[in-house]
């Protein structure tokens, strides 16, 4: 109620459209923004399947099989910073507040750069997808669960987006967004079953593993791409997106209708 | 769909109404217990110092800030309970241009007017018609990042104005802006308030609010010292005239300054530095004869002795002990005797 106040659903759809568009030209007259991205997901790709892939035991199944499916939750985690780094960007530039001053619904606002990120993790996936199949990497369960997988991870993406929005309408300035990003994303990202199986790390580590939301994200993944029982992992990572989404967005809204008081 | 206003149309509500207004930033009270109404179909000129409240004041007005205490009503909406309804009745232009570099020129028009929901034809047509308007129609493709500043600047004055809103604030409008420029947005202000609309504006340049406005409030330090129309403030602060003595020998200005002290109508302000002395007054051509007398008794020499009309910053010296523009370090080169009850 509160968050579409006033204006009717057809203009908050229009007014999502307008504000996709925008951040979609961004991407376009700024394509090192995206390029560069998509680069340092390649480049991390190769490191990580040739200087580790041999040293850590996946029981028995290929580095790659074992570890690009988990990738492709980390692409879109730390996807989820550059949110961060745009918000702020507007925000500094004073855009966000011409943009408060407008007619428009605060959840449009935002949702135009959901949408948005959204587009851009489909393109980092499928280059990834892309590129390990040229290391070796192949479906062993056919397309339909891949594609489902994929659209898990963008989802999960999405939740994480909402993350990003928060932080980016509420750090100062661009620089400490950039970092802000880092501090939440890096123990999400290895404190998971995305590299290494949970079981070789020590046991208080476990804890925050099992929990972490990205652990039961790449499990899903990884079945799904692999064959295996997903359905535990599934509900766990739907779980998650719910939660992380709902606590999120009330905190950005709520924060964004409160900037710079 | 648009809140368009046409001249021919009936008028809406575009008054303004501010009842004892509050904004502290943690211990730093910005606004002081503001109370002001415009009435529609005024330019209305908040002129204050640098850190008086001013953007504070229209940040409160356009919804991007709530007030700690007190109500403002814009165009008959409340501005924190129906923020929504205010935002789609006003433009606001704030004190730094908000354009998007990435996008042209019109892109940026044509965006904002799709958020105020124009239609898309209605927009594109109003994009065009702005850009012309603000001399942009050049640069009209070309991406804001290869913008000036004074480009930016009518860039996002032209965005202000693309849904015909019926209030428009302007934040220090003019600032930065060539003269050829400023003289094109006093036109546009002027044009405003024809149609029955209402322009809230601040401003540093005194000349801009005299020329511009019906109705100025001074403002400093977040409290409201004085409003009214422009030939109101000049009389009540100041008097209609303004007497300006130099005299030779500085090194006697106080002297001079006790002399003189009782003429003023306002208060007296003296300048060591140059041997001036300012004296507002009432029917000052009457008391060139007596400034001369005095002196003359005290062998004081007048090097020169002028009678002026008082500009607003005159007005501003009277009321508030230094100048709009001046800083504190200037200040204190600058002596004020008088009644501190003007
Ligand atoms: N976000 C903020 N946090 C803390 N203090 C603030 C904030 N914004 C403004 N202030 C303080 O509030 C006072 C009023 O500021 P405001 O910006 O309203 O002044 P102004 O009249 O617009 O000044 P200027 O002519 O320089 O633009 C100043 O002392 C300023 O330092
Ligand atoms: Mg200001």
């Amino acid at each position: 109620m509160n968050i579409i106040t006033g204006s009717s659903i057809m203009n908050s759809l229009s007014d999502i459209g307008v504000m996709t568009r925008r951040n979609m030209l961004r991407y376009i007259r700024l394509p090192q923004l995206l390029v560069f991205n998509a680069l340092l997901n390649v480049v991390l790709l190769l490191l990580f399947n040739y200087v580790f892939g041999g040293a850590i035991q996946t029981g028995g199944i290929a580095y790659i099989q074992y570890f690009l499916p988990g990738f492709m939750v980390q692409t879109v985690v730390f996807g989820s910073t550059q949110t961060s780094v745009g918000l702020s960007e507007d925000l500094a530039k004073g855009m966000i507040d011409r943009f408060r001053s407008l007619p428009i619904s605060r959840l449009a606002f935002i949702t135009g750069r959901v949408i948005t990120d959204a587009v851009r993790y489909a393109v980092l996936i499928t280059l990834m997808i892309i590129v390990g199949s040229i290391m070796g990497f192949r479906f062993e369960n056919g397309i339909m669960p891949v594609l489902s997988g994929i659209g898990l991870t963008i989802l999960f993406g999405i939740a994480l987006t909402w993350v990003g929005v928060f932080i980016g309408i509420s750090v100062k300035d661009v620089e400490t967004a950039q970092v802000a990003g880092f501090v939440w994303v890096f123990p999400l990202v290895f404190a998971s079953s995305l590299y290494v199986p949970i079981e070789t790390m020590p046991s208080w580590l476990q804890v925050f593993s099992n929990i972490n939301p990205v652990t039961p994200m790449v499990d899903t993944m990884r079945a799904l791409s692999l064959g295996g029982s997903i359905s535990a992992s599934l509900w766990k990572t739907l779980a998650w997106d719910a939660a992380i989404i709902l606590i999120f967005l009330t905190l950005a809204l709520r924060r964004y209708k409160s900037i710079g008081q | 769909m648009s809140n368009a206003t046409n001249s021919n149309e009936v008028c809406q509500n575009a008054s303004i109404d501010i009842k004892g207004i509050n904004k502290s930033y943690g211990k730093l009270q910005a606004l002081n217990n503001v109370d002001l109404v415009i009435e529609q179909g005024t330019v209305f000129a908040l002129l204050g110092p640098n850190g008086s409240g001013k953007t504070t004041l229209v940040r409160i007005l356009t919804t991007l800030l709530r007030p700690d205490s007190g109500s403002a009503h814009v165009a008959g909406y409340d501005v924190v309970r129906e923020a929504h309804s205010v935002r789609s009745v006003i433009g606001l232009a704030g004190q730094y241009p908000a354009v998007d570099e990435i996008l042209t020129g019109k892109e940026n028009l044509e965006m904002i007017g799709r958020l105020y929901h124009l239609g898309k034809s209605v927009a594109r047509a109003r994009a065009k018609e702005l850009l012309n308007r603000f001399d942009l129609a050049e640069a009209a493709n070309r991406q804001v990042k290869t913008f000036s500043g004074g480009m930016r600047r009518r860039l996002d004055l032209a965005a202000t104005l693309i849904a015909r809103p019926s209030i428009l604030f302007l934040d220090e409008p003019t600032t930065g802006l060539d003269p050829r420029s400023r003289l094109g947005l006093w036109e546009v202000i002027a044009a405003q308030a024809k149609d029955c609309n209402t322009v809230f504006l601040t401003t540093q340049y005194l000349e801009e609010a005299d020329r511009l406005a019906n109705k100025i409030a001074i403002i400093d330090k977040g409290r409201v010292l004085r409003q009214g129309t422009n030939q109101e403030l000049k009389e009540c602060c100041g008097g209609d005239t303004l007497i300006k003595v130099r005299i030779a020998d500085s090194n006697k200005i106080s002297k001079a300054s006790d002399v003189l002290e009782d003429l003023a109508a306002g208060k007296l302000v003296s300048y060591p530095d140059t041997g001036e002395i300012t004296i507002p007054a009432i029917n000052g051509p009457s008391l060139m004869p007596e400034i001369v007398r005095r002196l003359d008794a005290h062998n004081i020499i007048i090097a020169e002795l002028a009678l002026k009309p008082p500009t607003l910053d005159d007005v501003f010296l009277s009321i508030t002990g230094h100048t709009a523009l001046e800083n504190a370090e200037a200040k204190q080169n600058t002596h004020i005797t008088g009644r501190d009850d003007k």
